[in-house]
């Protein structure tokens, strides 16, 4: 990048504000994605959405990309820089600005971590649902931006349920506001639903109006043990099949419990092929009801070692485990590839046994979770990047999931978005005029693609194109 | 590959570095990252930054140098990494590293100095500390501090001389017998580590440890010229000098018969904890540093696990419990603490806010980096304060050091004290 572009950056946000170190680049080329990986130019943490307006602006007319950023926990490489870029980092955006309580709502700035935001609103006995496995780092903004999930989404929904309004900075540099607090409102087009999941390619987000519910009165976490996958997958279609809606309910297989062990240290017997872990909240009575029912149905299912929590620490211990799942997987080899592959939720017992399939056929290990409430399931494969042969035998397992899964009439990205690493299997569950679509939408808000590019979709390149940046970007001729 | 790089790659082990995952799940714990926001200064991203240098150490500059140093080592980042990445055995490894590359200056000659001369070697450590005890209790400490000419010299020297424990008058190892006998039932055989400053510094706290451990039925048995733990050195760039010192420590130890050997030092616990660690290298030592290690135990975690009370008539003071990172983090003693004090003061517990983020003393990171210490110094003395309590209770001397001059500095009504003093206090058992 041009030393002048540089300048005028700093100009913008200030010397305080702008980071061009190869420690500071280094430190900005990643997210949680395994493998993915690019130096910004440079990073800058802006101040306020005129500085945000200024440097989009700036883009425009000298051509480099902007890459917005929340705390870099995403899973499919949305926050990962590309070329020619710079990072956006928004987590100093971290204030909780207004909690209304009679119209139910919080608006928020986008750096607010999300447990943070949920433990201000709880002592209210109000309830932000959505909770992603790394609630405790990341932020709303890419929440919002990846349309995050989380262990409520059977009974709650995810964050597109939750967001009713939207300040944004558009690709021009305007600032759009879309959605408010009404319940509700049907002005022209819902706008701010083609935001959520957008994945920072359509603006930069900078506050968030969110819906928020009563918290539940009570609520009852319970763990249980199985010895067969067969009892398990009988033990999920039971409870769809007799009307019970538990808020959490979890699966974890075998590899995944003995690493889960591994870290937490809560005496789980290792030895068990899967586990359950359920939740239910409401109303005293109710909860009593489902959780005798629950009992009933894993009595009958040879369910073993089932334990309720007794206390809200023993309940909390079992829900941080399961969602230190992901990492703690990491314990069996150093690269874990996590998928995110979603069916219909009846569907989800299938799911498994064809991953575990893809894992035998490819000669790949599987460690296997997800939220068996609302068929999101997270194949991981367990391989190690400096293993190239183990790699591709692992994108081949992929392939086979990915393709089963939109055949079960699933999606290849329940909660993590598509980012980099799923693009190219879009097509198969948009289909060609869904993308086509989305292009075009891009193409019109963002005229010069400078937000986020090639993310979600690769667009492709003008026939006129821009000559190359730097000399990097000319590959020597060898003819 | 040239000479340099096999070095590098023998020393920083890839296999712990490729471990990390890049999660993320560390920095909403990391009280570096917490404060300038930057991912250079997270867990995660130093590394990235390590691997970096390990590949190729001339892309780093000063400011790689600068976060290894601003990292307080307080392993907060180990307790939230569900992969289980070894942090700071990387980044003590790194800092070895780096220190050899280091130019000489006159503050690497003084810690040096402090480090292997005065700590090293316990003769040295009593005379300079009779030194220190004299200018301590001169008219020249009085007038250089009621004049605030020290101060205007140097605000430097200030702080420093403000951290300084009051030296004890005799030092514990010359008090304690080499013998002690329990008050009544004899049930467990014990050996207590004296430490080095806690034994010239806290001499009390020492005294406060064998009183406890008698009425805990014990017989403790105190060896004569201890060694220092070899903490500090590992943690400064001093590798060689660590594994030199903790070789001695299992050498003495191993001439006497024990179950335990108690520690009330957390820094120093998790450390011996983790002389099979630091000594897998070497074939002669490697089986016992292990039983060594396996025999450690902090004092708190030594009353909790075989279940002895101590009850108190009646209390009326509030407690609050600051997390030393050597227990918590190091040690994963979190538990045993709050139950001994819950147990004392009954509903006077006042939990505080981020009880586990470090108070800045970590090691002679206070005084080899004042300002970025005194921040998290304020943050945790702002937590403190909120609780009302007229008690802090923490497992570690630097922990006392530090919160003791945050109590000076914000002029509170608040006493500090070790675990074991505030057992010792009470009456009965």
């Amino acid at each position: 990048m041009d030393k002048k572009i540089k300048s005028k950056l700093k100009e913008i946000v200030g010397q305080n504000n702008f980071f061009d170190s190869n420690e500071d680049k280094l430190t900005y080329s990643y997210d949680a994605t395994p493998i993915f990986n690019e130096l910004p130019e440079a990073v800058i943490f802006p101040e306020n959405t005129l500085q945000i307006s200024n440097i989009i602006k700036l883009a425009n007319t000298e051509k480099f990309n902007i890459v917005p950023r929340g705390a870099g926990t995403g899973l499919s490489g949305g926050s990962i820089p590309v070329e020619n870029s710079i990072a956006l980092v928004m987590t100093k955006w971290n204030n909780i600005l207004e909690i209304d309580h009679s119209n139910l709502t919080v608006t928020v700035e986008p750096g607010v971590i999300t447990q943070n935001l949920q433990n201000e609103v709880e002592k209210l006995n109000l309830f932000y649902p959505p909770d992603p496995g790394s609630a405790s780092v990341c932020t709303i903004g890419g929440n919002i931006s990846n349309n995050a999930g989380g262990l409520r989404g059977l009974k709650y929904g995810v964050t597109k349920n939750y967001v009713m309004g939207v300040e944004m900075v558009l690709p021009n540099g305007e600032i759009l506001k879309t959605g408010g607090k009404n319940v509700k409102d049907a002005a022209g087009y819902n706008l701010k639903d083609f935001i959520v999941g957008s994945e920072g390619t359509l603006g930069v987000i900078t506050k968030a109006t969110l819906k928020l519910i009563h918290k539940p009165k009570s609520f009852s976490t319970i763990i249980a043990f199985f010895e067969s996958m067969k009892d398990c997958s009988k033990t999920i279609s039971d409870i769809f099949n007799c009307n019970l809606t538990p808020a959490m309910m979890e699966y974890i297989d075998n590899t995944t419990l003995k690493c889960i062990e591994d870290y937490a240290k809560l005496g789980l017997p290792k030895a068990a092929e899967a586990v359950l872990l359920f939740e239910f909240d409401g109303r005293e009575e109710e909860v009593k009801e489902d959780t005798n029912n629950l009992e009933m149905i894993l009595n009958n299912n040879n369910a073993y070692s089932v334990k309720k929590a007794k206390t809200l620490l023993e309940s909390s211990k079992l829900k941080a485990a399961r969602r230190s799942a992901f990492s703690a997987l990491a314990r069996v080899k150093p690269t874990t590839i996590l998928e995110d592959a979603t069916v219909p939720r009846a569907e989800f017992p299938m799911l498994i046994e064809l991953v575990n399939k893809a894992g035998k056929d490819n000669k790949v290990l599987f460690g296997i979770f997800g939220h068996a409430g609302d068929g999101n399931l997270h194949p991981t494969c367990l391989t190690d990047e400096r293993n190239k042969n183990e790699i591709e035998r692992a994108h081949k397992a992929f392939d086979f999931i990915f393709n089963e899964t939109i055949k079960l009439g699933g999606t290849i990205t329940g909660e993590h978005g598509t980012g980099l690493s799923k693009k190219e299997f879009l097509e198969n569950v948009a289909g060609i005029p869904g993308v086509e679509m989305m292009k075009k939408i891009k193409s019109v808000i963002d005229e010069n693609n400078i937000l986020n590019p090639g993310k979600i979709f690769t667009t492709s390149p003008r026939c006129e194109g821009n000559l190359p940046f730097n000399n990097k970007q000319i590959k020597p001729f060898n003819g | 590959m040239d000479k340099r790089r096999e070095n590098l790659s023998s020393l920083i082990n890839d296999d712990l570095l490729s471990q990390c995952i890049h999660c993320g799940l560390c920095l909403s714990v990391c009280p570096t990252y917490v404060t300038t926001n930057l991912e250079r200064s997270s867990p995660r991203g130093r590394l990235r930054l390590i691997k970096e240098y390990a590949d190729d150490k001339n892309k780093l500059g000063n400011i790689f140098e600068d976060e290894m140093d601003f990292c307080l080592g307080c392993r907060a980042c180990e307790t939230a990494c569900p992969a289980g990445v070894k942090y700071d055995v990387l980044h003590n490894e790194t800092k070895y590293l780096l220190s050899k590359d280091k130019k000489v200056n006159l503050k690497k000659i003084l810690i040096k100095f402090f480090l292997n001369k005065i700590l090293a070697n316990p003769s040295n450590l009593k005379l300079y500390s009779r030194i220190l005890r004299t200018y301590q209790q001169s008219w020249f400490r009085k007038m250089l501090h009621s004049s605030n000419i020290l101060k205007n010299i140097s605000s430097k020297l200030f702080l420093i001389d403000e951290l300084t424990p009051q030296i004890s008058k005799i030092s514990s190892d010359e008090i304690i017998d080499e013998i002690t006998l329990p008050i009544s039932k004899h049930i467990h055989n014990v050996t207590f580590h004296v430490g080095c400053i806690m034994n010239v510094g806290f001499a009390e706290i020492n005294l406060d440890t064998i009183e406890v451990l008698k009425k805990s039925s014990c017989k403790i048995t105190t060896p004569k010229n201890q060694y220092c733990c070899g903490a500090l050195h590992a943690h400064n760039g001093e590798l060689k000098k660590a594994k030199e010192l903790a070789k001695n420590n299992i050498d003495l130890f191993r001439n006497y018969e024990y179950e335990y050997l108690i520690s009330n030092s957390a820094g120093c616990g998790t450390f011996m904890k983790e002389y099979y660690e630091l000594l897998k290298d070497d074939k002669d030592y490697l089986k016992s540093a292990e039983i060594f290690s396996s025999k450690i135990r902090d004092i708190s975690e030594f009353i909790y696990d075989n279940d002895i009370k101590f009850n108190s008539g009646k209390f009326n003071d509030s407690v609050t419990y600051h997390d030393a990172c050597h227990l918590v983090h190091g040690q994963g003693i979190f538990e045993q603490p709050r139950q001994i004090i819950n147990d004392i003061c009954d509903k006077n517990f006042r939990e505080m806010h981020n009880s586990t983020f470090c108070c800045g003393s970590a090691g002679i990171y206070n005084i080899l980096r004042q300002n970025d210490s005194q921040i998290f110094l304020d943050q945790k003395m702002q937590n403190i304060i909120k609780t009302n309590a007229d008690v802090v209770i923490t497992g570690n001397p630097g922990c006392i050091m530090q919160l003791r001059y945050g109590v000076k500095k914000n002029n509170l009504n608040l006493k500090v004290k070790h675990t074991v003093s505030f057992i010792n206090e009470q009456k009965g058992i």
